[in-house]
């Protein structure tokens, strides 16, 4: 029989993408590029929302989008009608991106100055969780129709987040949404996280938002 | 799906090792898995044999796991208890202010190789 050799590693599956993601953040910061990671579940209206917000910004920052699905490119084609730079990256089945794979995505966003890069992460309120990206900050969507309950549900998601959006508020009176209960959810896994409710179809409370990402940007920049 | 990914993380993972430590060939990969970081267990050796049969490194190779138990602590009462049975709130004192002290693991404990 073959002698079989032990390698101790002791290691975090986690580790290496989280040291990776790391690197990233630190390299964007000396360039003052922004990554904004935005997550949600599909059709919470991550496409949406962001065609509006870079109608409310792309005048006074310089904006590239990246959206990662795993087959398609119906989201860059929608993006690129409002002007910004939008590229599509495939994950080959892969239900995340990874810091690697948000790097490569990046390279061409960099070649076009960009100042505000946003991932549109696969929709999954699971795995792109649990991979960091290398973003400077994280966002999650979540629309009324999903339900209120959800921060209770998909913990580690909220925990992440640094802000959350509250979609499709024009509907709730339609759902058993309550706005106040859904925001002490959130504030259960998150006290930090700052909730905004919107409506991407309307626009109602998408400047607020618009306005939070901008001070972020411009605190980043400032190397703050 | 989520442990395809997990499966190509750890696939990475022992590639490195195996280089540095001149390995050509392994034969097993030990995983600890915390009770509640929300991997299948079964659907994690499912993804391993299709994707470790993809790779000359790791071909063939098994994926041994062992589980690790979740606890949690309570700031309330200073106590620890065991998460799945009772989650968010302290079976003592009935608090909710708890934090997951382990069981969120997912770690390469160890690789055998020949």
């Amino acid at each position: 029989m073959d002698m079989v050799r032990i390698i101790e590693v002791k290691q975090s599956v986690f580790a290496d993408n989280d040291k990776r993601a790391e690197k990233l953040r630190m390299e964007l910061k000396e360039k003052g590029i922004f990554l904004l990671n935005l997550m949600s579940s599909p059709g919470a209206g991550k496409t949406t929302t962001l065609k509006r917000t870079v109608e409310l910004l792309k005048d006074e920052l310089k904006i590239g989008v990246m959206e990662a699905d795993i087959d398609s490119d119906v989201d860059a084609r929608a993006m690129a009608q409002t002007g910004v730079k939008s590229i599509q990256l495939h994950t080959g089945g892969m239900c995340h991106l990874d810091a690697d794979m948000t790097r490569q995505g990046l390279d061409e966003l960099i070649d076009n100055d960009v100042e505000l890069a946003i991932l549109e992460n696969v929709g999954n309120l699971v795995c792109p969780a649990e991979f960091d990206t290398g973003a400077a900050k994280n966002a999650a969507i979540l629309s009324v129709p999903e339900g209120d309950d959800k921060p209770l549900k998909y913990p580690l998601m909220f925990q992440v987040c640094d802000v959350v959006l509250i979609n499709k508020i024009d509907v709730a009176p339609y759902f058993d949404f309550d706005l106040e209960r859904c925001t002490e959810y959130v504030r259960m896994r998150n006290p930090e996280a700052v909730v905004i409710p919107i409506c991407a179809k309307t626009g109602e409370g998408v400047e607020d938002w618009a306005n939070w990402l901008r001070q972020q940007v411009r605190d980043w920049q400032r190397g703050e | 799906m989520h442990e395809l990914g997990i499966v190509f993380h750890i696939i990475k993972s022992v590639e490195s090792v195996a280089a540095d430590n001149d390995l050509e060939k392994i034969s097993a990969v030990v995983l600890e898995l915390g009770e509640v970081s929300g991997v299948a267990p079964d659907y994690l050796t499912d993804c391993w044999k299709w994707a470790a049969a993809k790779e000359e490194l790791v071909r063939g190779s098994k994926l041994k796991i062992e589980t690790l138990p979740a606890v949690t602590h309570c700031d309330g009462c200073g106590r620890n208890y065991p998460t799945v049975a009772h989650g968010k709130t302290c079976p003592h004192c009935q608090s909710g202010d708890t934090w997951l002290l382990a069981g969120n693991e997912v770690n390469i404990k160890e690789i055998e190789a020949y």
